[in-house]
């Protein structure tokens, strides 16, 4: 399909709204557009209403949660909002879609901004009704007066301008009053996707768009000395190769035109940087030079260690992982001498829009983004790449090119997710509650995002040698413990290299953070011969997580009792077991508690989770269905990476080049059930929930090994081959 | 020149004889159901029928089809939908939604061979076919409804 958004948007008469939002920083602040009543949403002469959204639908379903949040307070109907999504001409700036930020702080925007235009609507009906507008009723776009008398807002704006500014006098509906909010409505998109009918990235075509393929250098550093372009002359689909700087690329006719010249395509490239033994990482890792920072220091550690009854002391790795989008990256550019165009995936419309203008050397006011919606991301995975990739090329050949990255591309290029070293040394006193905590994390950080200061951070503006920048986020992220202990401390060394290219994979540093917090309390628990959940809740004086817990203990059935499980498995070639972990994300966002229930084959050491109960509290709830199908997501996701992957590279490149090098949860993997208890706060704002219940799930497999074994295993991922190792 | 029947409808293809059929539907005839996903086999994305059985449309020339060809698109329609499709839309069985394609056209073959099959069987067949957004337990619960 051929998708113009501007086409699109033709004749969609406009209220348009805006309001000054401190969240959005100052660049945008500075957007006269925003500054004025702008691009926040607009009533078209038919009623419909479109909302400028800056964030994006990334397969979480947060199109169809915000455009409930605005049908909600603007009072119209849901079927009637339609949310274009980050276009940079077209949508306000709300930072990158990314952190489980889209509820939290798109939502209190998207609300206000809906609230403001209903009360500007409101107005308008009572200076036309000649009545005070409190005396005035709205439902599903309709405002009636006292007298019968009626008006819809299409009559009143359609096809319109009203050049209002926001007064924030407007207030959102109490949560009471809501009847969208908290509704499980259907996914928007979810059917067009069902029937083959939704326009993905990759389904685009553009009128003469030519195929476009990458030649990535075999090892890292390494520089292009030769490119015979005569080795792809021969071949069909007018190739033509493109070289800029490091950048290799070759841009045909026919997408299988393409994809045959960029293998034929015979380039040489100096002796790049070897990497690592991947059998070293662990201590690789701790001596990569870092800098230290103190998070959390409170009483004295070192003193309380020293006279603890007993101590204890552990370190976790958890390796690199990737995303490993099911869709490899697309993207497709027009660039003209009058500027580019790009259709992208993008997390980070507006970012992205800058480092490719970087890229392009054109002035970013040229440069339009056009999102379109690709694969799952699950953060940071090639989109950006891809998009600067297609961008390059069409400069270079003067036409349309769409660029597919090819599995390998995908696997091999995409930013992983960082690996990390953790350890934790915990002292309990003569009671068995914990008297010392001493926690340090060795982490690179975790946002390798492009934008204009890093437009490096693509792989074609790396490989023109532009600068690129490794942002510190996500390092520490849930380092800090929730529990309450007399001594503690936490210490962050930040990694200044990393082995492969990282960037943000969902949750940055909180599941390995988590996997070390939660994997540490159980060995402490186990060591003061308590139960889990009761050892855990003891710790806590935060009520919103002793409550996560509480429920999922009810949901697991869990009967108290000390790790490991012992005589039950006695005898037996299964060993069951249970595991207990919990998080509050990001010490602010959503709280997430995870019991499951596995079997250890004792024979293979293979470990199959059957059951898993989670409680999940992300404050108000915007739509419990849209926010199951996310829980599930996270705890599928993250028992994958718990129990099978870890990205595999040799000492030149990635080895985990497809699916069978770097295998995934499988259906027959899968847990027969996961049941999920929803804590609905209705005075608690709405946070993301988009990571927190992926944090806990490493810890809980390790957890449950534990008690099915009494072996503490404390590197993942768990395979068959490392649990029968650790059982032998 | 290869011809190749897809939904119903003979086509004439222009690509050379060793093109996957995935570019050819894609590319040629503009249908959007079959995904590139990986062009090894490996992931299931691009699963087609040809003449009922589920084929892995990446890695079949197109000078080696055939059979007749269905796709997605000709499975069902939002007009007259196959059961599959309103049970993944009732089950909200969908992420990112990029494996539905090969979830669906999967899983319409193997219920059509095998109309009432046991929990086990369902995730046999379905074994081939690689979720990233973990949306599996909506998926069986998708095939499980028009299994019973």
């Amino acid at each position: 399909m051929n998708l113009d958004r501007r086409e699109f948007l033709k004749g969609a008469g406009a209220l348009i709204v805006s309001f000054s939002l401190p969240e959005i920083g100052f660049a945008q602040a500075q957007d006269a557009r925003l500054q004025q009543l702008d691009a926040w949403l607009a009533v078209a002469a038919d009623g419909q209403v479109t909302v400028y959204c800056g964030k994006v639908e990334l397969g979480t379903g947060v199109q169809t949660a915000l455009a409930q949040i605005v049908a909600e307070e603007l009072d119209v109907a849901f079927g009637r909002v339609f949310m274009l999504m980050g276009d940079t001409a077209l949508c306000p700036n709300q930072g990158p879609t990314v952190g489980s930020q889209s509820i939290y702080r798109a939502g209190p925007q998207l609300r206000q901004a809906a609230a403001e235009a209903r009360r500007t609507l409101l107005e308008l009906a009572a200076a036309g009704f000649g009545v005070d507008a409190a005396q005035l009723k709205v439902a599903e776009g309709v405002i009636s007066a006292p007298d019968g008398k009626n008006v819809t807002y299409a009559e009143l704006v359609g096809g319109k301008k009203i050049g209002k500014t926001i007064t924030g006098a407007a207030t959102p509906k109490s949560p009471d009053q809501h009847a969208i909010v908290g509704k499980a409505i259907p996914r928007v998109e979810l059917p067009a996707k069902v029937f083959g009918a939704h326009a993905y990235i990759q389904n685009l075509r553009m009128p003469g768009m030519l195929h476009g393929r990458v030649v990535r250098p075999p090892m890292p550093e390494a520089r292009v000395e030769r490119v015979d372009e005569a080795s792809v002359k021969s071949l069909p689909g007018n190739v033509r190769v493109v070289v800029k700087g490091n950048f290799v690329g070759v841009v045909a006719e026919r997408e299988e035109q393409a994809i045959r010249a960029a293998r034929a395509l015979k380039v040489q490239w100096t002796q790049g940087v070897e990497l690592p033994k991947m059998a070293d990482m662990p201590a690789f890792t701790r001596a990569t030079p870092s800098r230290s920072r103190v998070l959390v220091e409170n009483g004295g550690v070192d003193s309380a260690l020293a006279l603890a009854s007993k101590t204890h002391r552990a370190q976790y790795y958890v390796p690199h992982q990737m995303h490993g989008s099911i869709g490899p990256s697309c993207a497709i550019a027009s660039v003209t001498s009058d500027g580019a165009t790009l259709w992208s995936p993008t997390q980070s419309s507006f970012n992205l829009r800058d480092a490719v203008a970087v890229v392009l050397a054109v002035p970013r006011e040229r440069v339009h983004l056009v999102w379109v919606e690709g694969s799952g991301c699950y953060g940071h995975n090639g989109a950006d790449d891809a998009t600067a990739d297609a961008a390059l090329m069409s400069q270079a050949v003067g036409k349309p090119v769409r660029v597919q990255w090819m599995r390998h591309d995908e696997h091999g290029s995409e930013p992983k997710g960082a690996a990390m070293v953790m350890e934790v040394a915990g002292g309990l006193d003569p009671q068995g509650n914990v008297a010392a905590w001493d926690y340090q994390v060795w982490s690179p950080g975790h946002a390798g995002r492009p934008a204009g200061n890093g437009p490096g951070n693509t792989l074609a503006g790396a490989q023109l040698g532009l600068p690129d920048l490794l942002a510190p986020a996500g390092a520490d992220r849930n380092a800090r413990s929730t529990y309450v202990f007399p001594n503690a401390r936490v210490r962050l060394h930040l990694l200044q290299s990393t082995v492969l290219r990282v960037s943000s994979l969902r949750g940055l540093g909180s599941p390995q953070n988590t996997f070390a917090n939660e994997s540490f309390i159980d060995e402490l628990a186990h060591a003061a011969g308590a139960d889990p959940i009761e050892f855990r809740i003891r710790h806590l004086k935060d009520e919103r997580a002793i409550a996560v817990l509480e429920a999922v203990a009810k949901l697991a059935q869990w009967s108290p009792r000390p790790a490991p499980r012992g005589g039950g498995n006695a005898g037996s070639v299964t060993s069951v077991g249970r595991g207990i972990a919990f998080v509050h994300y990001d010490n602010y966002s959503g709280y997430a508690a995870v019991a499951l229930q596995l079997q250890v084959d004792r024979a293979s050491g293979k470990v199959s989770v059957e059951r898993v109960a989670c409680a999940h509290d992300c404050g108000l709830i915007v739509n419990p269905d849209g926010l199951k199908n996310q829980i599930e997501g996270n705890i599928v996701q993250t028992l994958s990476r718990a129990l099978l992957e870890e990205v595999k590279f040799d000492t030149a490149r990635v080895t985990s080049l497809d699916w069978q090098r770097y295998p995934i949860l499988r259906f027959s993997d899968v847990p027969e059930e996961i049941a999920i208890t929803l804590i609905n706060r209705l005075d608690k704002p709405s946070v993301g929930a988009g990571e927190p219940a992926a944090s806990p799930v490493m810890a809980a497999v390790a957890n449950g090994i534990f008690d099915a074994t009494g072996v503490r295993l404390r590197s993942v991922p768990f395979t068959a081959e490392r649990v029968k190792a650790a059982l032998a | 020149m290869t011809t190749i029947t897809v939904n119903g409808k003979q086509h004439e293809v222009a690509a050379a004889p060793d093109t996957p059929l995935l570019y050819v539907l894609r590319n040629e005839l503009e249908l959007n159901g079959p995904k590139f996903g990986c062009g090894l086999a490996q992931c299931g994305a691009c699963t087609v029928h040809i003449d009922g059985k589920p084929a892995r449309s990446c890695s079949v020339p197109v000078s080696a089809v055939k059979g007749k060809v269905t796709t997605i698109e000709g499975l069902g329609t939002p007009e007259k939908p196959h059961p599959l499709q309103q049970a993944f839309v009732a089950e909200q069985a969908a992420q990112c939604g990029y494996c539905i394609n090969g979830m669906i056209m999967t899983a319409s073959a193997f219920l059509a061979q095998n109309p009432k099959p046991s929990e086990a069987q369902i995730r046999a067949a379905l074994d081939g076919n690689l979720c990233r957004c973990g949306t599996h337990m909506r998926i069986l619960r998708a095939v499980r409804r028009v299994a019973a």
